[in-house]
């Protein structure tokens, strides 16, 4: 294979984070999630409950690698390993693969728990878009699920496509979002459904002429519609909250929301951590389980 | 009675011409951006290869995308009736017809006459078109050409979890990364898009005389797919992007008898 030289328009940043005020030396329950997704992987480490750590990269073509990978960039500086993590839960596409993990769960079931941990305990609905699948989830107060529908068979609706489409245009892929907004007036949505379709459809809009910022407005239109429409089959009850990568392009939440008419909660946490982040709170859950059952 | 039928296709023209029902001549040219220009070009040098003047044609019918402009058309008829049409006449047997081009997938349930009695199409998605073909060579970086014929080189069947092209794309990657023979790969790529058309050839019923045409006629590892996929053979006629102007051409001659 031949090394690829353009600039990858696509990769997105990675990042970790973790609270240098707590010391975690302190806590009495180190649990951890860890979401191998099949573009992204995201590490999150709760300290009795309480968000400590995080961090999120792409997944590698090895998913115990990348699993490794996120939990220690994520313990990074904090004087924590893997071995100081009382109990862990993967989940996500490569849950079954995370080798220091102690049991794996769904990233459905994750995500509504990590939903109800940051969005609070009024959210009813919480679409996850993510790089190869987009979900959404209808939940109780207690962030149980009550119905899902997903869609993983198709790139349209995904980050993947909307990598693609970051490519194509040579547009960083942060970017994407608020330049699609950046336009006089709304264009029609891109009409393929396929995004290979929608590539060449693309490429002739620019041809005749559009604007680089036109045609993304398009797109990010047209991924709204297809998702809105995942969302009306389910019924969207309120609260409404989005969590994965596309979570951060506004150029599709804005017209998923004008769509739906219906505004998306906001949280003071990173959307992309969500199912990490449930499968934490899954395991510290565990583990007052196991000491109730000791104690008896 | 001189006759022809235009096929105006978004890659290509193609031109047929009948005298008297049987075969006079054809021809091919690009569409490029000026498709009733590149149409009445393809006519001039149909009618030149069949040793008459173009203006000696009587009738025309047309089919194809772009059927409604084609220059001098008396009548137009849609492409399933007309690749029905064609095939009724190359091979009289054929109650199926798969139609498979890039972007594009048919199959067409026809009954003695080459009259259409059903028919499915996909054109929402690449997963069951050519167009999946063509990326999985650009990934593999090899000719479409070769692409296909390096698939009858294997003899492992690899499947490939993912349906979407894009989602596959990611997938052949890492194939290449455990190190998964090329030919192998071609083999799960176009195991893939047979399976995907199976599907939709299945939903109206099929027929053990099966005619394929259409772009990925042309693809032998498309062609052994499908084969191994049906457990029987399909038939592949000669010139098989003609049958469209042919099917025109034959309607031609139906609406003057």
């Amino acid at each position: 294979m031949t090394t690829n030289t353009a600039k990858e328009f696509w990769r997105w940043k990675e990042y970790n984070w973790h609270d240098s005020a707590v010391d975690p030396k302190s806590a009495e329950i180190i649990t951890a999630g860890v979401d191998v997704g099949s573009v992204s992987s995201q590490a999150v480490v709760l300290l009795d409950g309480q968000l400590y750590a995080y961090a999120s990269m792409r997944t590698g073509s090895n998913s115990p690698d990348s699993a490794i990978k996120a939990m220690n960039w994520a313990l990074e500086n904090t004087g924590l390993t893997i071995a100081d993590l009382q109990f862990t839960v993967g989940t996500g596409y490569g849950r079954v693969n995370v080798p220091f993990a102690n049991r794996a769960i769904t990233e459905i079931a994750c995500h509504a728990r990590g939903g109800n941990f940051m969005y609070g305990p009024t959210v009813r609905t919480i679409l996850d878009m993510g790089g190869q699948d987009c979900k959404a989830i209808l939940c109780d107060e207690n962030g149980k699920v009550t119905n899902f529908l997903m869609n993983d068979k198709c790139a349209a609706g995904t980050g993947r496509g909307m990598e693609v489409f970051a490519d194509l245009l040579g547009v960083p892929i942060e970017e994407v979002g608020d330049l699609s907004l950046d336009v006089d007036e709304e264009p029609p949505p891109v009409s393929s459904t396929c995004v290979v379709f929608a590539k060449s459809e693309a490429a002739s809009l620019l041809r005749e002429g559009w604007s680089k910022k036109r045609v993304l407005a398009s797109y990010c239109s047209a991924m709204a519609h297809r998702v809105v429409s995942l969302l009306q089959r389910i019924g969207v009850v309120k609260d409404f909250a989005i969590t994965g990568g596309i979570a951060k392009n506004r150029g599709v939440v804005v017209r998923l929301e004008k769509e739906l008419n219906i505004k998306a909660i906001q949280s003071k946490y990173d959307a992309q951590i969500a199912g990490a982040l449930g499968a934490a709170l899954f395991a510290k859950a565990m583990v007052e389980k196991q000491r109730k059952t000791v104690l008896q | 009675m001189i006759i022809a039928g235009v096929d105006m296709g978004s890659k290509f023209v193609k031109v047929v011409i009948l005298k008297d029902g049987a075969i006079q001549g054809k021809a091919t040219e690009t569409t490029g951006f000026e498709p009733i220009e590149a149409a009445s070009r393809c006519l001039h040098s149909a009618a030149e290869a069949s040793g008459i003047k173009a203006t000696s044609i009587e009738y025309i019918t047309a089919t194809g995308a772009g059927r409604k402009v084609a220059p001098g058309a008396n009548s137009d008829i849609t492409d399933v009736g007309a690749a029905a049409k064609g095939v009724a006449r190359l091979h009289p047997p054929a109650r199926t017809v798969l139609d498979i081009g890039a972007e594009e997938g048919r199959s067409i349930k026809i009954d003695a006459n080459g009259k259409v009695v059903d028919f499915a199409v996909n054109e929402k998605c690449a997963a069951g078109a050519g167009a999946f073909a063509e990326s999985m060579a650009r990934a593999l970086e090899v000719s479409l050409e070769e692409f296909g014929k390096l698939s009858l080189q294997s003899n492992k069947s690899i499947p490939m979890n993912a349906q979407c092209a894009v989602f596959a794309e990611s997938e052949v990657v890492s194939l290449m990364h455990a190190q998964t023979p090329k030919q192998d790969i071609s083999r799960a790529v176009h195991d893939a898009i047979a399976s995907r058309i199976i599907s939709m050839a299945r939903r109206i019923g099929i027929t053990q005389d099966l005619v394929l045409i259409g772009g990925l006629s042309y693809n032998p590892g498309f062609v052994d797919a499908l084969n191994r996929g049906f457990e029987f053979k399909v038939h592949v006629p000669a010139d098989a992007e003609y049958v469209g102007a042919l099917g025109a051409a034959i309607t031609a001659e139906e609406r003057n008898r």
